[in-house]
């Protein structure tokens, strides 16, 4: 897989099944991936390749995904790469938490692989236009 | 004893020659008595006033043993008076002094002063006297013998003197005698003692002669039957009449004979009243005086009036008595009729009256039983008890004594309970006379009181009982709170673990839908068909999975209140296709004809546009599940009266019979809830719809008939409440 042929995308999850499962289908439509186990992965990671977006579990051992954020955010660096947040806790709330700590999308797992590439594309679509 | 003044009747014949004549006749009544001093005195006085005009005169003499001047006759003057009249032989004395005077001198007496002792001035009047020495015939008598007073002026001096000469020859004849003044002295003592001791009788004592003739009269007596001429007419006029009344009721006495006594009325001279007197009359026989008759009159006039008292008292006692009587017996029906035992007693506790129903109590019926006796006798001695406590205590009139005594009925020994009631009668001296007891039988009054007891104790046991089942209440209550807060508690915590739950579910699932989906996407190649047809049903099962996890989780939201309403405005036109939409592969294997109808005139509503949707999802796939053949109809209408919308979905299914119509919007509810029933789902979704609507100010409503389709119908406000 050549840098040249598409975007990056990180893909953070605790739950290697889950992770590795988004990363496959990512490589197999086309994606370049790049992958972390929690928080401060994830921010060595961002800092490191610079991806073109974020695929972000909230709920990560150690640093969070909502703290994982913040600091993504208010980093010059790395705030302007959008972080679509992923999270199995479809309570109220959740969605609400995750916009204030700075996700610019909000997907609730389960979260079938076509889906999610869907809303992949149209985030980057949004930040190509802008 | 006073000789009468002579009466009108007994007065002498007058002479022809007054003086000569006169003076013999007292010349010879002085011969006749030549021993009685007193006697002549007074004869000479007499022929004083009748031939010489004296209307008061005295004749006094000296008794020289004793030293006095000494009164022995009196005329027009009382002769006690005179005969208690001494006077001591004091030469300064004007009386004394005219003792030694050659003849007739007059004496002015001193102004009568306030000595008791008698002076001649206030028995013979006031102003001057003649007083005339009375000489005997010797010539060595340089001091008179006695001495003649007289009002100075009355009658010729010559028989004044004369008398004098004659009265004071006699007084010397007399006093030659020798122990005659001892004599006079001794006979004028027991004449004043008899005199006044029958002058201290206080009935009237007479001496009268044969003829009637009264003699001698004590004081009392002289009221009644002497006057003397100066007396009013009406007195003498009385007197004249009881000196009649007498004499006859002597003579009829002598003519009857006998000596009990006899009723005289008489008229009492100064009073006018007449006077009953009662006479006792004897004769008696005196050598010089002849026979005569001794009356005492006893008076009874007060006698008779007490007597006539009595007797008039006796008749109105008997009519009282008459009246007591019928008053008595009146007052016996009165206490016999009545029902409680009346018991009257003296002031010793003797039993005086009782009543009848008093008598069964406290006296033995003939013919009763041996223990009869002993209950009367208990009975007595239990009322004595209480009538002592009332008769020894100060109970004041108008007091009333109450007690209980515990009396026996005598024939049948039952226990008969009385208060009794106790009160003094007195009489108008405050002595008491009686007391009167009313025994009221207590029985009714225990009885009642038993009851009331036993009320009370119900009541009592009632209340508390009302109080132990509120304290039960109270506890119950209290638990309850305290189950409420652990029951909240356990909801939060039941809320949390499912929430916590769907997430473990999800991931999971996320990964089997994932790969599955992968799998059938061809990234890992490509299949067989049959491979595909069994990843398929992976797939439709692990997405029915995810349903029943998004319904728990809905309800678990909505009833921890998580489930925030979001307003929005949007037309309820609109969202029927799109629910028909996200819908539409289950339409499309149905074969069933969904026909949207809507409402183009509906105005747009305010309202959470995702909830609504979600109640119309449900409300259609529900419709779709149970309809096997015919059509759906999706239905918006407007009220615009009420300002409600609504979306009515109406199927030709099984339907639903009546008796079900509630209890399908329960939790966890199908019409068939057995394990082998015929159509899935988890029985939350008309559970969620319902909640939902009402959290929308709406409301969800069925009408179906079994076998004939169901048409629910979602009723919302066009602007939701806040």
């Amino acid at each position: 897989m050549s840098t040249e042929q598409g975007p990056l995308i990180l893909v953070v999850d605790d739950y290697e099944d889950a992770r590795e499962m988004y990363a496959e289908y990512l490589r197999f439509c086309g994606f370049r991936v790049a992958e972390a186990r929690n928080g401060n992965e994830a921010l060595e990671q961002a800092f490191m390749l610079m991806p073109d977006l974020i695929l972000m579990d909230l709920s990560l051992p150690g640093m969070d995904g909502w703290e994982a954020t913040r600091q993504l955010k208010s980093d010059e660096r790395t705030r302007n790469i959008p972080v679509v947040a992923l999270t199995g806790h479809a309570l109220a709330g959740a969605s609400e938490g995750a916009k204030r700590a700075g996700c610019d999308s909000f997907v609730t797992k389960p979260c079938l692989p076509d889906d999610l590439v869907v809303e992949v594309r149209r985030m980057l679509n949004t930040v190509r236009n802008a | 004893m006073t000789p009468l003044q002579p009466a009108r009747t007994l007065s002498r014949p007058v002479m022809s020659s007054v003086s000569d004549a006169a003076r013999l006749e007292l010349l010879e009544y002085l011969f006749d008595h030549h021993e009685d001093l007193a006697r002549c005195a007074r004869a000479s006085l007499e022929w004083l006033a009748r031939h010489a005009g004296t209307k008061r005169s005295m004749c006094l003499i000296v008794d020289h043993d004793a030293g006095l001047l000494v009164g022995i006759a009196g005329h027009g003057i009382p002769s006690e008076d005179v005969e208690l009249f001494t006077s001591p032989l004091d030469a300064r004395d004007p009386f004394v002094a005219a003792l030694s005077a050659e003849g007739p001198t007059v004496v002015r007496p001193a102004r009568p002063d306030s000595h008791t002792r008698a002076t001649p001035s206030t028995l013979l009047g006031a102003g001057p006297l003649t007083v005339v020495p009375l000489r005997g015939g010797r010539d060595d008598d340089t001091s008179a013998l006695g001495l003649l007073l007289l009002r100075p002026g009355t009658g010729p001096s010559g028989d004044i003197s004369w008398l004098a000469t004659v009265l004071g020859q006699k007084l010397d004849q007399i006093r030659g005698h020798g122990s005659l003044a001892e004599e006079v002295r001794k006979l004028r003592r027991e004449r004043s003692l008899l005199f006044t001791i029958i002058n201290a009788v206080t009935d009237p004592i007479l001496l009268t002669d044969t003829e009637g003739r009264l003699i001698v009269a004590n004081a009392r007596a002289e009221k009644l039957f002497a006057a003397s001429e100066e007396e009013s007419e009406g007195r003498r006029r009385a007197v004249e009449l009881n000196n009649m009344l007498f004499s006859a009721a002597l003579s009829r006495s002598a003519v009857e004979g006998g000596s009990e006594a006899r009723e005289l009325l008489l008229v009492d001279p100064s009073e006018g009243s007449d006077l009953l007197f009662e006479v006792l009359s004897s004769t008696v026989e005196d050598p010089r005086e002849g026979t005569g008759i001794v009356s005492v009159l006893r008076n009874i006039t007060d006698l008779r009036r007490a007597t006539e008292q009595i007797e008039e008292n006796y008749q109105r006692l008997r009519v009282l008595e008459a009246a007591a009587r019928a008053e008595r017996d009146r007052l016996n029906l009165i206490i016999d009729s009545v029902a409680d035992p009346i018991i009257v007693t003296d002031s010793t506790g003797e039993t005086v009256l009782m009543n009848a129903p008093a008598e069964d109590l406290f006296t033995v019926p003939p013919g009763a039983p041996e223990s009869a006796e002993r209950n009367v006798q208990a009975n007595d001695a239990h009322f004595s008890s209480f009538i002592s406590g009332l008769l020894l205590g100060r109970t004041g009139p108008g007091e009333i004594r109450r007690g209980e005594i515990g009396l026996l009925q005598p024939t049948t020994s039952e226990i008969n309970p009385v208060e009794a009631i106790a009160g003094k009668v007195q009489s108008e001296s405050g002595e008491l006379t009686a007391v009167v007891t009313i025994l009221h039988d207590r029985r009714e009054a225990i009885e009642r009181a038993h009851l009331y007891e036993q009320l009370k104790l119900a009541s009592d046991e009632l209340q508390a009982r009302v109080q132990a089942a509120t304290a039960e209440l109270a506890t119950q209550n209290e638990l309850l709170r305290r189950q409420a807060i652990e029951l909240e508690q356990a909801s939060r915590l039941k809320s949390q673990f499912l929430a916590n739950m769907s997430h473990e579910f999800r991931t999971p699932l996320n990964a089997i839908l994932g790969y599955t989906h992968m799998l059938l996407q061809g990234v890992a190649g490509d299949l067989s068909l049959a491979a595909k047809r069994q990843l398929q049903r992976i797939d439709s099962n692990g997405r029915h999975l995810l349903t029943i996890i998004n319904e728990i989780l809905d309800i678990t939201r909505i009833e921890a209140g998580k489930m925030p309403i979001q307003l929005s405005e949007f037309s309820v036109n609109d969202i029927v296709p799109e629910v028909m939409a996200e819908l539409d592969p289950v339409i499309g294997r149905s074969r069933l004809k969904v026909t949207p109808k809507l409402s183009p005139q509906a105005p747009p509503v305010l309202s959470d546009r995702q909830k609504v949707k979600q109640i119309v999802v449900n409300l259609l796939s529900n419709a779709l599940k149970f309809t096997h053949h015919g059509g759906i109809d999706i239905a918006v209408q407007h009220d615009a009266h009420r300002g409600m919308l609504s979306i009515a979905v109406s199927d030709t299914g099984i339907g639903i019979a009546p008796e079900h119509h509630e209890r399908i919007f329960e939790d966890f509810r199908q019409v068939d809830d057995s394990p082998s029933r015929q159509y899935g789902g988890t029985g939350l979704g008309l559970a969620i719809c319902r909640r939902l609507a009402t959290s929308l100010g709406g409301r969800i409503t069925l009408r179906s008939h079994l076998g004939q389709g169901s048409t629910f119908t979602l009723t919302i406000p066009v602007e939701a409440p806040q």
